[in-house]
Parts: C-alpha cells; structure tokens; sequence
C-alpha cells in the first residue's frame, strides 16, 4: 500500500488537484448558499484541522508505512496542552496541593526511568520482566502516596468552577506548540518500544497508549476537570460580544451594506444594521480562525514539501521503497522511522490543540476512536496515501461528507420509511439508527477505496 | 483463625472468582486473534466488534424465544440462542473473508494492509452492532441468578463474609474448559485441524501436500467466529452487554495474544489468564481483606486500591510494554518480525 | 518409453523472460537422474517445469506416455509426482509421524503401511518419530522431508538439493539412503550442486548451461568426459 503505483497516470494530477479543490470550494459555496455562511465557514474550518491531522497521518503512513491506531490519543494531548499552556493558573489549587503534584510527576519520572535502567541492566537475564514490573508497581503505590492528597485538595478548591490546577495563563499559539511537543514525547515512547519489531506491534501499541491517554484525561480532574470539561478556552481571536460593540467594525459593516441600508428609514436602519453586525461579528470570526489555520496548514504543508526534497527525504523515500536494501546499505531503518512517527504524531497534537481552540473547550468525554482515529484513516486513505494534497483534499471531501451524511441519512431513511406511518415501531428503530448508517457508509467507503483505487483521488507524484 | 478464612474468601469472592471468568473470557476471545493470525497472518482488529456481533444475534434469538415462552430453566435462555449467534456470525465472517480478505491474500499484499482492511471491517460490524440492537445496554441474563447462593456458603462454612458463584460465572468456565479441549483435540487429533497447524505452519508446503487453502481459511472463520460469539455472549451474561466494553476488550486481547506468544493457541490461554488476574488483582480494593488479616489497630483507613478501575487497561497496556521489551516473542515463543 | 519426459522445454516464471531454452530431461522407474551445472543455469526451474510451477511457452511433458504439460501443480502430486524443496520442506512445529500423515493427506485410504515402509527406509525416523521436525539435525530433516513426499506413494520424486548445507558424512547417507528409494522402483529426479557425488549414483546425468543441455550421459560418462570434469567438476 505505501509503495508507489508503478504505473499510475501520474501526469494530470496537478489538473486533478486543481479540479478537485475547485469542487470542494464549490461544495462549501453550496452550503454558505442553501444553508448558511456561518455554517460552511464552521464546516471549513473543521475541513482545516481534519487536513493537518490527515496530514499528520500521512506522514506516517505514506511516508514510512506505520500504522498509527491511536490518532485519538494524540489529538487528545494537543487539547490538554491547551489547558495547560492557556489557562490561567488557580492559584489556590496550587497552593493547595501543586507540590504534592510536582512531586508525584518527578516521583512518575523516577519510575520510568528506574524501569528503563533496570530494563538496560538485566537485558536477557532471568526475572528481567518480573523486576520491571515489580519496579513500575512500587512506582506506582509511591506516587500515589504523595498525589492522592494532593488530588483532593486540588479538587476541592471551588470544585463547581475550577477544582484544577489551571494552567501557565501563555498565550494560545504557544499550546498550539506545546501540543505538538506533548504529542511528539509520546511518539517517542511508544516508537521506542514498538518500532523495529512487527509491524502490527506498533498499530496494537498506538490504541493502548491512545486509550490510556484519554483514560488520564477523563479521570484526573485536577488536571482537566474530568468530565466536568473546562470550558472558555482563552482565543488569538476576538469575541463576537467585544466586536459587536466595536465602532470600527459596526462602521465596516455599515459601509459594506450601505446599498441595502440605504433605503430604509432610520429606526429600521438601526434594526436591520444591530442584526447585520451580529451575524457578521460570527462571521468575521470564523474567517480569523479560517485565516490562522490556513496559515499553520499552509505552513506545515511546504515544510512537508522542502523535508521530501532533502537529503533527509530521499533516503526516507529509499527506505520506504525498499527496506531490506536500505538496511543493507547502513541506513538506519529504525530510527528513520522513529523521527517520522515522532514528525507525524506532532502534527497530530498540533492540530489537536487547535481543535480546542476552535471549540473553545476540552471535553474529554468526546474523544471517542470513531471520530479521531477512523476518520482521519479514511481521510489518509481516500486523499491518496503518500501524497501531501491529496491528504488534505481527503481531509476536507471526508469531513464534509461526514458532517453532511448525518443530515441526508435521517432524510433518506425519512423518505424510505415514510410509506409505513409515523405510528410503526420498525419505521422509529430505523430512523433513530440513521446516525450509524454513516459508520457503515465510512466503512465501506474505506474498504472500496483500499481495494479498487488504492492511490486514492490523487496518487503520489513520482520524483 | 476464621479472620483469615473471612479473609480469603473475601479474596476469593471478589478476586479470584471474577478473574478466572474474565480470563476464561478473554482467553476465547484470544484464542480467536491467535487463529486467524496462524493462518492468515495477521492481527485482526474487528475481533472486539465480531465479539459484539454474535453477542447481539444472540441477544435477538434468545429475546425471540423468550417472546415464544421459551426457556432452559435455571440456566440462560441465550445457551439456546448461542448455536444461531454462531450460525449467523460466522456467515458474517465469512463474507468478510469472501469481499474483503481474499482479494488481499490472492495478491499476497503486506500484512499491515490485511490490519487496515480489518479496522474498515472493524467499523462496518460496529455501526452494524448499533444499528440492530441501538447504543443501550441491555440485559438478557435470565434463569437461575445464582450457581452457589450465599445462603447456601454461609449454612456450609459458619463464616460472615460468603463466597457467591453466579450462574454466568460457572456457565463461563465449563464453556470455556469444554470449548477449549474441543478445539485442541481438533487441531491434534482430526486430519483437519493438522492440515490447519500444517497450513500454519508452512504455507507452500501445506500446498504441496494437497491441502486447500481456501477451505484452512473458512474452517478457521467459522472456528473464530464460535470462540468470539461463545466469549462475547458470556461476557455480556456476566457483566451486561454494553456496546463499547467490546471495543474496550480489544486491547486485553491482543495483549493476552503478545504476551502468551502470537499464534500459538496455549499462549492466548495462558496470556488471557495473566491479563486477567493482573487487571483484578491491581484494581482490586483490598480494604477489607487487610481488615482481617491485619490487628485491629493497624486496619487501613483507605480503600489500600492500587489502581482504580478506569484505569484496568493500563494494566494490560504495561504488561504488553513489558513483554515487548523483555521478550518479544512471548511466553510461548511465538511468532515475531 | 521414458517414464517422466521434459522435450524441448522453453519458458520461465509467470511472463518473464525465458530460463530454459529447448532443454530435455528425462528419467525412467528405477532410475536416478541428476541436473547438475553452473549458478544460474536453471537447474531448479528445469525441475519445476515437471511440477507445473512454470509458464512453459514450448516443449511437453509427459509420465508414463501421458501429456501432462496442461495439468495445475495440485493434479500432478495426484499423478504420482511428489516433490521435496530444498528449504522449508518439514513442518517444523509438528512431529515427524504428523509429518509424514500431512504427507498422505490427498490419500483417503489407510496409509500406515506406506508409513511402515517409510520408517523401514529411514529408520531414524521411526525412533524419533514422536519428536518435533524442528528439533531434528540437518540430514534427519531432509529424510522427514522426502519421507513426507513419499507419503502420496508417487513414481516421481523431485529432489531440490536434498544435500545443500550437511556435512560430508550426512550428504554420503543421504545419497545410501536415496539410492534405496530408487530400488523401489522410483523415478528420482535431482539438482545437485555436489555434481561429483551426485553423478556416482546418477543413471542419467544432466550438465545444463543457460537453460539448454550442454553435457547428457549415464553418471559415469559425464565423471569420465573430461570436458565436464574440466568445467564443472573441478578437474
């Protein structure tokens, strides 16, 4: 699958590209025509994010042949980097109990590390599995020992709004960063286990460290609230109640709808302008976000390019198109693939972070594998595997038809049913299952496209 | 003196018990990653859904039998339904095979693209799951509640703590002893089942010797569908069903399969027992036990639980670390690289 | 008539380029027959085009008068053709009487007197016949392995190399030990890369060079002709 068509028409991709995109453009008007602005900027914007995460992923898969099962996982983490680089600090709760926390994570890193040491010394010796887990067990009871306490006294600070620790109170684009750090740290753990060994070792590796992660996040309430949520993420964008105010803006608005404004007299001027602005501030806002994450894709997509160009690039492609023989001639396979797993999983938290930011909150509950590793392997896999557009073309086609296909589902099962009377048990179970009619359809649609068009809408380009 | 049998059975009750269902469960659940990845070579990531699956068939008969005033008496109606859970699941699996497996195997593709395929199968079985039986827990357990009644333990021992079996739980071990030995009188004992081991052994030769490999590939379908139908059904008497805690057994699974040797059939016993008692004996609160075995005065005042259970598969997830880094291979020397 | 015929062969893998160029072999019952020559000659494809593992663009191949050339690899072990390949040829995890049962798995009959014969045959076998392929030495692999072909009660067996990688003292064992199998009234077909000790016991022998017949001749006139001796046996 990650090797390059032999005989793929390669040719015509730019004009593929080019149509391609036109037409998702053309979608997206569709829907700002028939449904509204607002939404087909949302929808944008989530195309966006699904483009770099996709992207994150194609890195891996296209670039090196990992299988990443835990996308989730990292997205996860980009989301907690958002609380804990942009939130301001609880003071109280750090009072409270932020020694006992700083001490239980050091006391945390001492495990690991033990774990390691002891792992390095009795490499191959007898009871060498029994000693690393009698290790991570003590490490355990002792870091709970110091945390518990810590834990319910965070938690009891103002539990109703805070009951955290908060975070570092740095603006946003430095979580964006943070993210991409965080999720990068644990691809290097997980890569160090798991790579260099089978290949599915990685895919079973990635789900667990995945779960886990979201595991943390939905449990430790002193570092995200739990399922409580934490909500108000701080913006590098302005609030719509601020721009609504703002005599610059309501000025803008009035002289872009001068012509509409004009025939009116004054009370309805004012009605209709205080509607204008409201609707246009949400816009206005949607277009800030469109225009940074644009810009991170935009940027993240050439540092893609220049990396494939390198020296570096070449021998990644080497190693891909043949591993045995890029093994023999010294390159060092493991590592090669341990900096692209390391490369793809930052872009994935990067995109995570940004995904809280767009939302607003970090809502642990929602992190669900459907949703953050399923899709965004169709994504990969519909876009073109290997290919850096065509992963996020997949990313925005996909994401629209996601979000679409929930809407037209219940319609056609509506229109389907509708002959059997609203009183039918059978016609109320069909239209209330609708909603995983479009799980089997990404299913499906993933399995067609592996198997009758596996370069995917746009195939690599051959160097 | 009776301190420590209340003690152990307290353990018994609320470790031991528990844990050898959960392994027995796990183990058949294992069994069948084990096989397909004998035969097919590769790690198949709907076994979780396929679990759920031929949990759900069951479910449906077993409610229409109940409809029809069907029953077994004191033990579950799903016993019955649980032969037409296989029936359908394995039909399923077998168009899996037919539509998704067999275009990849002809070509010989990698084995990470039969792992890709199977998230897709994955997720097509888990949209199925909803679609047939909705996103609710359900309960279908009926007939008797209790194998060994706490009346009955407290009237043999005299002890205060009780020792209490359910019916789902020694349901789930003789299955599991009976499923068990079957499958290893077959694979050492009928000419299939060492065509199967042959097959799996080394393919090109099993060709030479006029063995059919389609028909290896459908037995071993049909095999996996009976161990996952047969595990995800007592699992779902033991603890309800719930449409997730299938997803969410993937992981103890596939870490019971590594850690007892990949493809080898001991090994996903052996690996799901482990995974199984580790995961309890971690989780476990031991307040009350310590409060008998230890003087009054030094009773714990917590719940002296190592690990909360939110955090079970962690315990899988470490262990699987472990073993990857200490013997890939696994206990049983499996397959590796 | 020749029992096991090759006439005119010419073909390679799938749509590749040709291996073998109008090249003929031939072995009757009772015979010993060995393809010997330099790398790359085609000795093993040769071989493989009797087991219908080749694209064949000319040439026939027939047993016992019968045109086989047509017939899948799967109809021709039902012919009486059995083939022992030079690596991979035991079942490691299963123990050498199952072995030898994988053997006869085509056959629906009772097979134990074949069995019998094979553990006569190869006696080591019959001792260590509850002991696991995989934990056997070199040479007692090779006698599972061709025990196991031998299983189906073939007239042909096609041995790929059953000497590669044992000592000296094994490979002259070996060879005893096939030379017996032929007094069954076997077809044996082999490539060998010890041509020396493979033409001592070769009724017919085969020097191939690009995919043709360069040398033809019992054993012993090939080990006499010093051209041969000079080329490929190493004076």
């Amino acid at each position: 699958m990650s090797q390059r068509p032999s005989n793929a028409p390669l040719h015509n991709n730019t004009i593929r590209a080019s149509l391609a995109f036109l037409v998702m453009a053309g979608l997206l008007i569709l829907i700002g025509v028939s449904q509204s602005w607002a939404l087909a900027l949302t929808i944008l914007n989530l195309c966006i994010i699904s483009a770099i995460m996709a992207l994150g992923v194609n890195i891996q898969w296209g670039y090196a042949g990992l299988f990443n099962v835990g996308i989730m996982g990292f997205a996860a983490l980009g989301g907690l980097a958002m609380i804990i680089v942009s939130m301001p600090p609880v003071k109280e709760a750090w009072q409270a109990g932020g020694v006992r926390v700083l001490l239980a994570l050091i006391a945390m890193l001492i495990t690991i590390s033990a774990a390691l040491f002891v792992h390095k010394l009795l490499q191959g010796k007898r009871l060498h599995g029994w000693l690393i887990a009698l290790v991570i067990l003590v490490g355990v009871v002792i870091s709970r020992y110091v945390l518990d306490p810590g834990v319910a006294a965070i938690e009891a600070v103002n539990p109703a709004s805070t009951g955290y620790l908060g975070g570092l109170g740095l603006p946003v684009v430095f979580a964006w960063i943070v993210g991409g750090l965080l999720a990068a740290g644990a691809a290097w753990l997980i890569g160090k286990i798991a790579l260099g060994l089978r290949s599915d070792y990685l895919a079973i590796a990635t789900l667990g460290i995945s779960e886990i992660l979201v595991a943390v996040m939905r449990n430790e309430d002193w570092l995200t609230r739990g399922v409580k949520n934490v909500t108000g993420l701080p913006r590098p964008v302005p609030y719509e109640l601020e721009l609504q105010q703002a005599p610059w803006f309501i000025n803008l608005v009035e002289r872009l709808n001068s012509g509409s404004l004009m025939g009116l007299n004054s009370t309805d001027q004012a009605a209709v302008l205080q509607t204008l602005v409201v609707d246009s501030a949400s816009i206005f806002v949607k277009l800030c976000y469109t225009g940074l994450f644009a810009l991170v894709l935009i940027i993240i997509l050439q540092l893609c390019v220049l990396a494939l160009d390198s020296p570096w690039g070449r021998m990644v492609r080497a190693i891909r198109d043949n591993e045995v023989a890029a093994g023999a001639m010294g390159k060092d396979v493991t590592g090669r693939h341990l900096q692209i797993f390391i490369l793809g999983s930052a872009v994935v938290g990067i995109a995570g972070a940004m995904l809280a930011t767009l939302d607003g909150q970090f809502t642990p509950g929602s992190y669900s594998p459907l949703r953050f590793t399923f899709l965004i392997w169709v994504m990969v896999i519909v876009g073109g595997s290997g290919n850096n557009l065509g992963a996020v073309l997949g990313g925005f086609l996909v994401w629209l038809i996601w979000v679409e296909a929930e809407p037209v589902g219940f319609w056609l099962m509506d229109a389907l049913t509708s002959w059997m009377g609203d009183g039918s048990g059978l016609r109320k179970h069909l239209l209330d299952s609708a909603q995983y009619m479009r799980v089997i359809i990404m299913g499906a649609v993933l399995l067609l496209v592996m198997r009758f068009s596996p370069w995917g809408l746009l195939p690599e380009q051959n160097r | 003196m009776t301190d420590y049998l209340n003690a152990l059975v307290v353990f018994a009750n609320f470790v031991f018990v528990p844990a050898l269902t959960y392994g027995c469960q796990l183990a058949l659940g294992s069994l069948g990653v084990t096989m397909i990845y004998s035969v097919l070579r590769f790690s198949n990531f709907a076994q979780g859904e396929t679990m759920a699956f031929g949990t759900v068939i069951t479910i449906m008969i077993t409610w229409l039998l109940q409809s029809w005033g069907v029953s077994l008496g004191f033990l579950p109606t799903a016993l019955l339904a649980l032969p037409i859970g296989i029936l359908v699941t394995a039909l399923l699996l077998l168009a899996t095979d037919r539509y998704v497996y067999r275009y990849y195997r002809t070509k010989r593709s990698k084995s990470i693209t039969f792992v890709m395929a199977s998230l897709g199968v994955m997720f097509i079985m888990n949209g199925l799951v909803r679609l047939l039986l909705g996103p609710n827990d359900q309960n279908f357990a009926d007939g008797e509640r209790f194998f060994l009644t706490a009346d009955a333990f407290r009237a043999w021992s005299g002890l205060d703590e009780v020792l209490v079996i359910r019916t789902s739980q020694a349901l789930t071990i003789i299955l599991a002893v009976i499923l068990v030995v079957g499958l290893f009188w077959f694979l050492q004992r009928t000419k299939t089942g060492k065509a199967m081991r042959a097959y799996a052994d080394n393919e090109n030769l099993a060709l030479l010797s006029g063995i059919n490999p389609d028909r290896i590939v459908r037995i071993t379908w049909i095999i996996t569908a009976a161990l996952a139908t047969v595990a995800g059904v007592l699992y779902g008497l033991d603890k309800g069903y719930k449409p997730l805690s299938y997803y969410n057994l993937l992981l103890p699974i596939f870490a019971a399969v590594i850690v007892g040797g990949i493809g080898k059939p001991i090994g996903a016993i052996v690996g799901g027992f482990i995974i199984a008692f580790s995961e309890v004996i971690v989780t476990y609160a031991y307040k009350k036990v310590l409060t008998y075995v230890l003087p009054t005065d030094m009773a714990p005042d917590g719940l002296v639980q190592l690990l909360s259970t939110e955090y079970k598969f962690a315990v899988s997830f470490v262990i699987l670390v472990i073993v990857l880094l200490v013997k890939p291979t696994g206990i049983f020397k499996g397959k590796v690289l | 008539m020749t029992y096991l015929v090759g006439e005119g062969l010419t073909g390679g893998y799938g749509s590749g380029p040709s291996i073998l160029n109008g090249c003929n072999i031939s072995v009757d019952r009772g015979e010993i027959a060995v393809i010997v020559g330099p790398n790359g000659a085609g000795k093993s494809t040769a071989m493989k085009s009797f087991l219908g593992l080749l694209n064949l663009k000319e040439g026939k191949v027939t047993l016992d008068g019968r045109d086989i050339t047509k017939l899948a690899p799967q109809a021709r072990i039902s012919e009486g053709i059995a083939f022992v390949p030079q690596t991979d040829n035991v079942f490691v995890s299963m123990t050498v009487e199952e072995n030898l049962e994988m053997g006869a798995f085509l056959r629906d009959d009772d097979f134990t007197d074949t069995r019998d014969q094979i553990y006569e045959l190869f006696p080591i076998l019959k001792e260590k016949r509850f002991q696991l392929a995989g934990q056997l030495s070199g040479g007692q692999r090779q006698q599972v392995a061709v025990g196991r072909a031998m299983m189906t009660k073939p007239t042909v067996l096609l041995l790929d190399e059953p000497t590669a990688g044992v000592s000296p003292i094994v490979m002259d064992e070996l060879f005893d030990r096939i030379l017996e199998v032929k007094s069954t009234g076997m077809a044996v077909l082999m490539v060998e890369q010890n041509a020396r000790q493979a033409l001592e016991i070769a009724d017919r022998g085969y020097v191939l060079v690009m995919g043709e017949n360069k040398h033809t001749g019992s054993g012993q006139t090939l080990l006499a002709d010093p051209i041969v001796r000079k080329s490929f046996l190493g004076g």
